[in-house]
């Protein structure tokens, strides 16, 4: 069993389960977000927000998210490093092999939602654990509705936001059918199928967290 | 009929031997045949390097007609060069225009370490293949061709991974510089016929393990492997290494 946690397999296996984990939550996330496109002062956002705030299952469920960020992180980290160890003397000439072009670039897009990761941690989680002074315009720790909207009205923040997005889109093109090829799901009926879902998946995803801030900014 | 040659300007790696530094050296060759291939390039090189005293340019080649696996060499960015679905002895001079210059390096790999100007070692290869890349068969009389049946549709995969001429151009193209296509299709080969099942579990476990200490990077799914293989092995394969050892593992 312990070839299954630090072989080249195991490692890529343990990065791809935590990588489907970590998609599953970000649809979880979008979901409640959406919400607050719903214009009603955000009264099903709030709903939404005080349940995956107080909901014991959640709460049980949050231990696991960041298990998985920090298992998806960590053997990233460790598998990109033996990656430039594997070459130590690189070419003088750049490789010209096609390849899927987003998965040449999976550490850069990653170190992008890593930074995203920190901001959102204090714009919004260091604030409910009271880390972070609550904002101006909130009523208090839990009224993620007023942060956002005082957040996305501001242009520069909103658009900062929407390229960060556009890292996390191209992070995911690659990364849905990468993890099911490392789970060994190759097939020719079914590949095609998860190559399509990947796609859609890292198109709709990102663009569904993007349209918030447009929609705060430019439309309500 | 007279056809028009190639005058090029090469930049090869020059290195003499393992410990030394090694450097692009630039040679002009004149008058070189479309029709030829890019090693007989090289030897024509050779000769005019000969001639004036010098030494000539290290190269690994064998059979010079793509089965062998000996030839190597990363040209222009590309192992194998600008061709797909060759290797660089039946890669032809007509790829190139009058006046290119090409870069020629040695396969880049930590587990590949250079010997010679372009000769690089792949016995890394070879050390995998022992850890279990074979069937055991005890010694007796040659069975009935036909006595175990086999599916069509796996004696064709089984044939087209054992197409693999371990030649490293997965490894070499790899920007992980990763042996998964190369294990990938010695494990399919065998993991696809009833002879090579018996032994299937210990035998992805053992060459993954080999693989891992060898020093090869990891398998990040960029499809370059697949794109520069002259055998044209799938990364279908790297998925069922995948399956196969992550079954082992848990079975």
């Amino acid at each position: 069993m312990s070839n299954l946690v630090n072989s080249s397999i195991g490692k890529k296996l343990m990065m791809g389960l935590a990588g489907l984990f970590l998609c599953a939550f970000l649809l979880v996330h979008l979901g409640i977000n959406l919400l607050i496109l719903l214009n009603d002062g955000g009264e099903a956002y709030r709903m939404g927000v005080e349940f995956m705030t107080t909901n014991i299952l959640i709460k049980i469920m949050e231990i696991f998210l960041f298990g998985g960020f920090l298992l998806h992180i960590v053997y990233a980290i460790y598998v990109q490093v033996q990656n430039w160890f594997a070459r130590p003397i690189r070419y003088a000439k750049t490789n010209h092999s096609q390849t899927s072009f987003f998965s040449k670039y999976m550490i850069h897009t990653g170190v992008i939602i890593g930074i995203f990761l920190v901001l959102h941690f204090i714009n919004f989680y260091f604030v409910k654990l009271g880390i972070v002074a609550v904002p101006e315009g909130a009523e208090g720790k839990h009224d993620f509705y007023n942060m956002v909207l005082n957040l996305f009205k501001n242009p520069v923040y909103s658009w900062i936001y929407v390229v960060f997005m556009i890292g996390l889109a191209f992070h995911l093109n690659h990364a849905f059918q990468s993890a099911f090829q490392t789970l060994g799901w190759n097939h020719k009926k079914y590949t095609p199928i998860i190559n399509f879902v990947g796609t859609a998946y890292s198109i709709v995803v990102p663009a569904g967290f993007a349209i918030i801030p447009i929609y705060v900014l430019y439309i309500m | 009929m007279e056809s028009k040659g190639l005058n090029l300007t090469l930049k090869i790696w020059r290195q003499e031997n393992a410990k030394a530094k090694g450097k692009f050296v630039t040679y002009e060759v004149k008058n070189i045949s479309p029709d030829c291939s890019f090693l007989e390039m090289l030897d024509q090189l050779n000769e005019t390097l000969v001639e004036k005293f010098e030494m000539p340019v290290c190269f690994d080649h064998d059979c010079r007609e793509g089965i062998c696996g000996m030839c190597s060499l990363y040209i222009n960015g590309r192992p194998h060069g600008n061709d797909s679905g060759v290797t660089t002895c039946q890669l032809h001079m007509r790829k190139f225009k009058d006046g290119d210059t090409i870069y020629i390096e040695p396969w880049r790999a930590k587990a590949f370490p250079v010997i010679r100007d372009l000769v690089v070692d792949r016995s890394a290869f070879d050390k995998i293949i022992q850890a279990g890349g074979y069937v055991s068969v005890n010694t007796g009389g040659v069975p009935d061709a036909n006595a175990i049946a086999i599916r069509k549709e796996n004696a064709d995969l089984a044939m087209d991974a054992a197409q693999c001429i371990g030649c490293g151009a997965c490894v070499a193209a790899c920007k992980n510089a990763s042996a998964m296509l190369f294990v990938s299709a010695k494990v399919s080969h065998l993991a696809l016929l009833p002879q090579g099942k018996i032994e299937a579990k210990e035998r992805v476990e053992a060459m993954v393990s080999r693989m891992d200490e060898l020093g090869f990077g990891n398998c990040s799914n960029t499809g370059a492997c697949e794109a520069e293989c002259p055998k044209e092995i799938k990364i279908t394969n790297i998925a069922r290494l995948n399956r196969e050892y992550i079954c082992s593992k848990l079975g």
